[in-house]
């Protein structure tokens, strides 16, 4: 029997990745995700696992991948400035082909910025970041509940493709407390591991590696990533609508923002004034095509993010003119205000 | 007539042409590490990683699992993998630019926290790979591409000693620096590796075997005057020796 418990996202996150069988966790202090190493430090041990604090971030995600090769559901986690230092491993891993799970509990930059929720990652996490073609696997919770949810999710496509996941969250969802049902009656089923690292006793040897010097060796692994890349744009698509059916105009907002955005929206309803929200929970893979099929039948779409405008280059993308898409950005851990939200929607619906 | 053999390559090192300048001694470092390895017959429970600089293709010459780290990383790479299974023996492979300027963070941190791993740390006072520059181990006056006019410690510092540096921490149970220069230098690096893999294989700590090699071919000399060079010249900044030992026999 699952139990419910009022929990902290961060802590979700953190319980959510070892209920999903990591015992190995590599990091950094910075706020405001220290709630998750802290959790670690004392529940690995007790799980049978290891935990690390690292010297930094640099040295944190390649202990993950070292962690990873050695075949283990290893993770890691971080806040904004953390997260730059650890490109070099990201671009690393996923060149390698190796999964693991990651978390960037954003704050507000650029540089040290501040400690208050921020969006501003989002090129960081889906455009790359790390030198490169490549991609990981985002998925944007919005409760402690999600964050608990995706650390499971987030090992199980990172296993299935042999892709890092990253869930990026913000400082609100990192720090509120919700009640959680904890699902702890899961049980982890990682898929054999062949390529891993163990020793090569009875088989040839392994070896994981990002360097092909001959002619075509990276244009090869290269294409392997993008065919890869194309099966998990084909499979792993995820969103959720609110009143969007009938809607006119529709709020598109992930993470924090969406929470905003639903509660204008709510009470937009009780008026009977026709709004949706559409939010995307997996920013790469991004919905394009669902947001292009309402597109041509809403009158205009209002982008609410907590950034000077990321993911509403995706939304404009994906509408490809069919609808006018505004942005109502909140840059440098300012917080979109519901009062905005709604008068931005209602004059759009005229 | 009988014949016996007396040498042949080891069974856990490829048989392929090592890509080394011919007389570099990355080639016999490797050679050492896998007669250490089947003579402790750890061949299927060995897992190395191997670095940024010359050495990077070493995942193609060891006959055993190898990992390959991001430029000064592998020190950390080594941790990750070693805490997920820790009766393997780990060795982390590299050079002076990969381990003593990039990654010395990563170098220190490892010994500091007492991995109970194997570095194993090619010092040929300059970047190889990349054509000749200055490493953190270039000497005082040495004529490297980004030197030209000799390492100035005025302006570039001293070169760092990292057997000596290593040994100041309490987790790390073995360092030395040999050479293998010459035939003696090559049996006791033998030796030397050979211990710090059972020393770990038994659980007792940070081991760190950092060996003088040429690289004739960035120091523009022959391989011969090249090992000439460090017997006579590179031991005289870093002496030859044990710099720690906590398992004396
Ligand atoms: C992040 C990064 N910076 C720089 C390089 C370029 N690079 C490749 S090898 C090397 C130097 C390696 O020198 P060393 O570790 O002394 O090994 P050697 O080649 O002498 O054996 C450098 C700087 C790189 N690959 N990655
Ligand atoms: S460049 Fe120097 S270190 Fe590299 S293989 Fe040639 S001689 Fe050896």
């Amino acid at each position: 029997m699952s139990k419910r418990m009022l929990m902290k996202g961060n802590i979700a996150l953190a319980e959510g990745a070892v209920i999903a069988g990591c015992r190995y966790y590599f990091g950094y202090p910075i706020t405001p995700q220290n709630e998750i190493p802290e959790y670690m430090a004392s529940r690995l041990p007790e799980a049978g696992g290891v935990f690390v604090q690292a010297e930094s971030e640099v040295a944190s995600v390649n202990m993950v991948l070292g962690a990873a090769s050695a075949g283990a559901r290893a993770m890691t986690t971080t806040s904004s400035p953390g997260f730059s230092l650890m490109q070099e491993g990201v671009s690393y891993l996923a060149a390698c082909h190796l999964p693991c799970l990651m978390a960037n509990v954003q704050r507000g930059g650029p540089g040290l910025g501040n400690i208050a929720a921020s969006q501003a990652d989002y090129f960081q996490a889906v455009k790359g970041g790390g030198h490169g073609d490549y991609h990981l696997i985002v998925l944007a919770p919005n409760s402690p509940q999600e964050m608990m949810d995706f650390a499971i999710l987030g090992y199980e496509l990172a296993d299935t493709y042999r892709i890092p996941s990253l869930i990026l969250s913000d400082g609100v969802i990192g720090l509120m407390m919700e009640s959680v049902t904890v699902r702890d009656d899961y049980v982890p089923k990682p898929p054999a591991k062949p390529w891993a690292l163990t020793g090569c006793k009875g088989r040839e040897k392994n070896v994981i590696r990002s360097l092909w010097l001959d002619e075509d060796g990276v244009i090869i692994n290269n294409n392997k990533l993008q065919a890869k890349y194309r099966e998990i744009e084909k499979n792993e698509i995820r969103y959720e609508e609110y009143m969007t059916e009938d809607a006119d105009v529709i709020a598109v907002a992930y993470g924090m923002p969406s929470r905003i955005a639903r509660t204008v929206v709510e009470s937009m309803r009780v008026e009977g004034l026709k709004v949706g929200v559409f939010r995307p929970i997996t920013l790469y893979p991004f919905p394009y095509q669902r947001l292009a099929d309402l597109a041509s039948r809403v009158k205009s779409m209002l982008v609410v993010e907590m950034s000077a405008g990321q993911m509403v280059e995706d939304v404009r993308l994906a509408v490809n003119g069919k609808a006018p898409v505004e942005l109502y950005g909140t840059p440098g851990g300012a917080f979109p205000e519901e009062a905005e939200v709604y008068r931005r929607l209602k004059s759009l619906l005229k | 007539m009988e014949q016996t053999i007396i040498y042949e390559r080891p069974s856990s090192m490829v048989d392929l042409r090592l890509n080394y300048c011919p007389g570099c001694g990355h080639g016999t470092a490797h050679r050492l590490i896998c007669e250490a390895v089947d003579e402790l017959d750890v061949r299927e429970r060995t897992i190395a990683v191997a670095p940024v600089g010359c050495a990077v293709n070493a995942y193609d010459y060891f006959d055993f699992d190898v990992c390959e780290a991001a430029h000064g990383r592998a020190a950390a790479v080594a941790t990750g993998i070693k805490r997920v299974l820790p009766d393997r023996l780990v060795i982390s492979y590299q050079g002076d630019g990969d381990l003593a300027s990039i990654g010395m963070a990563e170098t220190i941190h490892a010994a500091n926290r007492g991995e109970n791993i194997t570095v194993i740390f090619i010092n040929n006072a300059n970047y190889g790979m990349t054509g000749g520059q200055m490493a953190p181990t270039s000497l005082v006056g040495q004529i490297t591409t980004t030197t030209p006019g000799g390492r100035n410690p005025s302006t570039e510092g001293y070169p760092i000693k990292m057997a000596e540096l290593i040994a100041t921490f309490p987790g790390v149970k073995y360092a030395v620096r040999t050479t293998v220069a010459d035939v003696r230098g090559v049996r006791e690096t033998k030796k030397a590796i050979r211990k710090a893999f059972e020393l770990q294989l038994d659980g007792k700590g940070y081991s760190f075997v950092e060996i003088l090699s040429n690289c004739n071919t960035n120091w523009k000399m022959t391989p011969v005057e090249s090992n000439k060079y460090i017997t006579n010249e590179l031991v005289n900044f870093f002496p030859i020796g044990v710099y720690k030992d906590d398992y004396k026999e």
